[in-house]
C-alpha cells in the first residue's frame, strides 16, 4: 500500500520556503549594507517624532479627563455644598470631604449654607472616569486637562481643596467640559438630584 | 637636543593628548546624537546648548558612583586592566603625522611627536598590546561573563590583526617606507591610496572596526548574551575608562585610515594655491581633522545600520575571506609593481 501524501496547502496561505543560492551579489554583503547606509542616512535627516515635552505638548482631546478644578461662581463663592454625590458615585472611593456651615460673615465665600471645609481627592486613587462631574447637581467639580505632575511621596498626591479650588482671579475654562448637552442634563427635572 | 626641542615636544605631545581626550569626549555626544537622528529622535539636547554639555555631566556622573570592587577579584590586575587600556590607546597617536610642519624661525616644527621609522609597525605592536587591557580587565573581574567577553575579544582581535596588517602590507610594498611621514608625503595632492589600494582599504577598515570592539563585531561586550562582556564588573570611573577607550580607539582608527588611504593632511590643489608653507600646514591639519570626524561618523553610522555579527559568522569572516582576500591583494600588488619596475 503506498501511503498518499498531501503536498499542496491546507489553508491555501502557506509559502514555499525558497532555498536558493545567494548570488555573488548577495554572498559579498556590500549592496546589502549600502543599501541599508541609504535607509538610515535617510532616517538621519528625516523629520524627527520628537516632541519637546515640558515646552511643547502634545495635543490632547477637547473633553481629555485630567485633574479636577472646584469651580467657584460669578461672584468667586465655591459652588460645592459638601452633599457628598461625587464621593458616593466615585467608583475608586478617591474623593473624602467634611462639611461644615457657613457663619454670617462667609457669604461671600461659600454660595451655600452648607459648604466642604475638607475636600480631598487622592489622586493614585482616581481613574478619571468623570462620574464625580456627571453626579455633581451644583457644577461645582469639572475634569480639566491639566495633566496631575509626578510627585515622590503617595501623601503628596491627595490633593486638598488649595490644589482644587480654582483662584479668583485666574479662573479655569470648563466650557470643553459644560456643552449644552450637560447643560440641559443638569437642568432636567426628571433628574432626582434636580428636583 | 637642546631645551627649546625638548619643549616643542613637551608641548606637541600635551597638545595631542588634550585632542584625543576632547575628540573621544565629544564623540560620546555625537555617539547618541547620530544614534537619536538616525531613529528620528533628537538626542541629548538639555544639559548646554543643543547639549554641548552632555559629556561633562556623563562624566561626572561617573565619578560620583560608588567604586565597587568584587570580592574575589585580583585587586591589582582589576585596576591594571582599565590603566592599561587607557594608557594604550592614547599611545598610538604618537606616530600619526597631525599635520605638515611650521616653520618659525628658520627652523621646521613637525606635527608628529615621533616620526618613528618602522611608524606602521609601532601602531601594529601597540594595537596588539591592546588586547591585554581587556584580557587582564576580564580575567581578574572573576566572573564568567567576563571572562567570556575577554576571549571572545582576545580572540577576534588576534584574528583581525593578521588580516590588517596584510591589508597593510599592500600600501608598504606600494610607497616602500614604514614611516607614516613618508607614506602620508606620498599622497600628495590627490594621490591618495584608496585609488590605488580600494580592496586593501575595505578590508582595513572591516578590520578596524573589530579591532575597536564596534558594532557590527562588538561581540565582546555583546549586551544581549554577556550583560556587560569584560566590563561587566566595572564600575565608576574604571568603567569610563573602558568605554572611554573605545572612543579614543575610534579616534585613533579615523586618523588611521585617513593617513593610511586618504592622503593625510593632503588635499586637492593644495600647490595651486600659493599660500604659505606655515598656512598649508594649517589647512592641512584641518582637513585631516574632517576626514577623520567623517570616519568616527561613519563608524557611528555602520553600528546604527548594521546588526552583530554571530560569532562563528565574525571567525569565518576573518579567517575564510578577509584573509584570503588580504593575501591576493598582497600578490596584485606585487604584480603590478613588477610589471611597472620592468616597463
Amino acid at each position: 500500500m503506498t501511503v498518499k501524501t498531501y503536498t499542496g496547502s491546507l489553508s491555501g496561505r502557506s509559502k514555499v520556503v525558497s532555498n536558493k543560492q545567494m548570488t555573488f551579489a548577495e554572498r559579498i554583503y556590500l549592496p546589502a549594507i549600502f543599501k541599508g547606509f541609504g535607509i538610515t542616512i535617510g532616517h538621519f535627516f528625516g523629520k524627527k517624532a520628537t516632541l519637546q515635552y515640558p515646552e511643547v505638548t502634545k495635543s490632547r482631546s477637547e473633553i481629555y479627563r485630567g485633574m479636577h478644578v472646584l469651580k467657584r461662581d460669578d461672584q468667586g463663592r465655591e459652588r460645592c455644598t459638601a452633599c457628598g454625590l461625587c464621593a458616593l458615585s466615585c467608583p475608586a472611593e478617591a474623593i473624602t470631604m467634611i462639611a461644615a456651615e457657613r457663619k454670617e460673615d462667609e457669604l461671600n465665600l461659600y454660595r451655600e449654607e452648607k459648604y466642604a471645609s475638607v475636600y480631598e481627592i487622592n489622586m493614585l486613587r482616581c481613574i478619571f472616569c468623570g462620574l464625580c462631574e456627571e453626579a455633581c447637581p451644583k457644577e461645582a467639580i469639572f475634569l480639566t486637562d491639566r495633566i496631575v505632575p509626578s510627585d515622590l511621596h503617595r501623601s503628596d498626591f491627595i490633593y486638598g481643596k488649595s490644589l482644587l479650588v480654582e483662584p479668583v482671579d485666574q479662573r479655569i475654562d470648563i466650557s470643553h467640559r459644560q456643552t449644552p448637552a450637560v447643560l440641559s442634563f443638569k437642568k432636567d427635572p426628571t433628574q432626582t438630584h434636580n428636583s | 637636543m637642546d631645551g627649546n626641542y625638548i619643549l616643542y615636544k613637551f608641548i606637541l605631545a600635551s597638545v595631542i593628548l588634550l585632542i584625543s581626550l576632547v575628540v573621544a569626549m565629544y564623540s560620546t555626544l555625537l555617539e547618541r546624537k547620530v544614534a537619536g537622528f538616525i531613529q528620528d529622535r533628537l538626542g541629548p539636547n538639555r544639559a548646554g546648548i543643543g547639549g554641548i554639555l552632555q559629556p561633562l555631566a556623563d562624566g561626572l556622573k561617573l565619578f560620583f558612583k560608588e567604586e565597587f570592587m568584587p570580592g574575589t577579584a585580583d585587586k591589582f590586575l582589576y585596576i591594571l586592566g582599565p590603566s592599561l587600556t587607557m594608557m594604550i590607546a592614547l599611545l598610538t597617536s604618537a606616530v600619526i603625522p597631525w599635520g605638515d610642519s611650521f616653520a618659525i624661525n628658520g627652523t621646521l616644527y613637525s606635527l608628529q611627536v615621533a616620526d618613528v621609522n618602522v611608524g606602521v609597525l609601532y601602531v601594529f605592536a601597540i594595537l596588539s598590546i591592546g588586547v591585554y587591557g581587556i584580557m587582564i580587565g576580564g580575567w581578574a573581574s572573576n566572573n564568567k561573563y567576563a571572562l567570556i567577553g575577554a576571549v571572545r575579544a582576545a580572540s577576534q582581535m588576534i584574528s583581525y590583526e593578521l588580516a590588517m596588517s596584510m591589508a597593510i602590507i599592500a600600501i608598504v610594498m606600494m610607497s616602500g617606507t614604514l614611516s607614516l611621514k613618508d607614506i602620508v608625503e606620498q599622497q600628495h595632492g590627490m594621490n591618495w591610496n584608496i585609488w590605488y589600494q580600494p580592496l586593501g582599504f575595505l578590508i582595513f577598515i572591516v578590520c578596524a572596526f573589530a579591532e575597536c570592539n564596534r558594532s557590527p563585531f562588538d561581540l565582546p561586550e555583546c549586551e544581549t548574551e554577556l550583560i556587560g562582556g569584560y566590563h561587566t564588573e566595572y564600575s565608576s570611573m574604571k568603567l569610563g575608562f573602558y568605554l572611554f577607550a573605545e572612543y579614543i580607539n575610534m579616534f585613533i582608527s579615523s586618523a588611521m585610515i585617513a593617513t593610511l588611504f586618504f592622503g593625510g593632511y593632503n588635499f586637492p590643489f593644495m600647490d595651486s594655491l600659493n599660500l604659505s608653507h606655515n598656512a598649508l600646514t594649517i589647512i592641512g591639519s584641518i582637513v585631516l581633522f574632517t576626514k577623520i570626524l567623517f570616519f568616527i561618523f561613519f563608524f557611528m553610522w555602520v553600528r546604527w545600520t548594521l546588526p552583530r555579527f554571530r560569532y562563528d559568522q565574525l571567525m569565518r569572516l576573518g579567517w575564510k575571506t578577509l584573509l584570503p582576500l588580504a593575501i591576493v591583494n598582497i600578490l596584485i600588488t606585487g604584480f603590478v609593481i613588477m610589471i611597472k619596475h620592468h616597463l
